[in-house]
């Protein structure tokens, strides 16, 4: 690290970035149509199969009817906060990538390439704190759109993020005890053997709810239930505003089901295939996996979610940290 | 390096003057957490991450967030108060900042300025001297939130 980066330093992260960028909004635009088609497949119907084959060109004419929509901005909003709220919650979903190891330092020309934008040794602080910072795009867009819908769909949001949070960051205290850093680097280097899931089947469980809860999925999607609050925190919205709000649902689901793969399944470890299509396989199986829970469960009522949030899922994460403490003590 | 930090130290001053003078709660805590953010990117350059990542974790992203979902909830109307208080009201704030103010002039000026190092051990040390060195004092805050935790189930409780 001691020598400056050069000009051939810089512009490879520049690449990374917009490789990743460009990337992940494809796999994002992409996801909806999977959504679409697998919950279709789920309750016996076709789903959108006509733009391409097999609709493959849908999130193409999606976009351009996103794009050409008016951008309504209704009365009696806050003008400013309702423009920023769909930004604010898209951003930090995006900022998570950057810590993200997708495969092994590639050699190429002499030099070696990180698989990853930047190794924070406080990667999983600063996950934590993106994802916290989350919170104010779904509340401040439900409060800005001066609509009783949105407000409740916005207070909503808020509660159940900030309580799920907490579950998140205690089934990562686990985690980070084993690896024994902070960097998503070291702790996908400590699962070069075995995968985390295997000593950790109880924080892995706990991560996987709260990462539902925190993308506001089913069953989790109270911010947003449409059969009682029509769409939630974003009601107000239209065309591309709304898109961002949409696209960003879908770039958590990928950045938590990347983020699931690094903590517990060993990141891009795996026999016989190349390390990055063993990372794309293990986070594409999270993606269905959402897919296929949305198509199965019900949603939880609002005391529900609360009582499951403070009262089986926090305690059960604090004894997980006290057991894994005296493993970790008593382990020759 | 220096650029930045001057640019983020005047986004820092200016973000939490108009949180003091905006007079919607919202938008004042808009503002306190765009202050927030530039003070954590501000430690980053400083060469203390942890310590920026804990100021966006706690203070943006806990602290904040409880401010904003109390203003939600109780949707307090933006009352229009008097501009200028006499000086009956303003005395105590200026005695604890005159007190503030002396002892940063004070450390400033008497002690000389300690460059930061990055290590990546950080987290290491700083854990060390949190639950060991200062570890009886870490568990009495604890338990005095504990109590603050208890006091406040008690007095909500009462009124149902």
């Amino acid at each position: 690290m001691g020598q400056m980066p050069d000009t051939l330093d810089l512009l490879i992260t520049i690449a990374k970035l917009g490789v990743i960028l460009v990337v992940i909004l494809t796999l994002a635009a992409n996801l909806v149509l999977a959504e679409r088609r697998l919950l279709a497949w789920i309750q016996d119907r076709q789903g959108p199969n006509r733009v391409g084959p097999q609709g493959l060109l849908q999130p193409l004419a999606d976009l351009i009817k996103l794009v050409t929509k008016e951008d309504l901005c209704p009365d009696g909003a806050d003008r400013w906060l309702f423009l920023l709220a769909p930004a604010m919650a898209a951003i930090p979903a995006i900022l998570t990538f950057a810590v993200i190891p997708f495969g092994p330092p590639l050699s190429l020309l002499g030099r070696e390439i990180p698989l990853q934008v930047v190794d924070l040794h406080v990667g999983v602080l600063f996950f934590v704190a993106l994802s916290s910072i989350a919170v104010y795009g779904v509340a401040l867009g439900g409060w800005a759109s001066n609509s009783k819908y949105a407000l409740l769909g916005g207070i909503r949001g808020l509660a159940q993020l900030i309580s799920y949070e907490l579950v998140m960051g205690l089934s990562l205290a686990p985690v980070v005890m084993l690896a024994r850093s902070f960097s998503l680097n070291d702790i996908v280097a400590a699962q070069a053997d075995l995968p985390f899931i295997l000593f950790q089947p109880v924080a892995f469980a706990l991560f996987f709810i709260s990462i539902l809860a925190e993308c506001k999925r089913t069953p989790f999607d109270l911010p947003e239930a449409e059969s009682e609050l029509v769409a939630g925190f974003h009601a107000e919205y239209s065309g591309l505003r709304f898109g961002l709000f949409f696209v960003g649902e879908y770039l958590n689901v990928i950045v938590l089901g990347a983020l699931a793969t690094t903590f517990f399944l060993g990141g891009w470890h795996g026999p016989l295939l190349p390390p990055i299509v063993w990372f794309c396989a293990k986070v594409s199986a999270f993606c269905f996996l959402f897919i296929w829970i949305r198509g199965t469960l019900p949603r939880l009522r609002s005391d529900q979610l609360m009582q499951l949030c403070w009262k089986v899922l926090t305690p059960v994460a604090l004894g997980n940290i006290l057991c894994t403490g005296w493993w970790l003590t008593i382990k020759p | 390096m220096t650029v930045l930090f001057y640019l983020l130290a005047l986004v820092a001053t200016v973000a939490t003057f108009l949180c003091i003078t905006e007079r919607h709660p919202v938008h004042a805590v808009v503002y306190l957490v765009t202050s927030f953010f530039s003070l954590a990117v501000i430690f980053y350059l400083l060469g203390a991450p942890l310590v920026a990542a804990f100021e966006v974790i706690i203070y943006a992203g806990a602290i904040m967030v409880l401010f904003l979902f109390s203003i939600m909830m109780i949707r307090p109307e933006v009352t229009e108060i008097d501009l200028h208080p006499g000086f009956r009201d303003w005395w105590p704030a200026l005695l604890l900042g005159g007190i503030l103010l002396a002892a940063l002039g004070y450390t400033i000026f008497s002690q000389p300025l300690r460059q930061g190092t990055v290590s990546p051990g950080e987290i290491r040390e700083f854990a060390r001297l949190l639950f060991q060195k200062y570890g009886v004092a870490v568990e009495i805050v604890s338990l005095q939130l504990l109590f603050a935790l208890v006091g406040a189930h008690y007095l909500g409780g009462r009124r149902r």
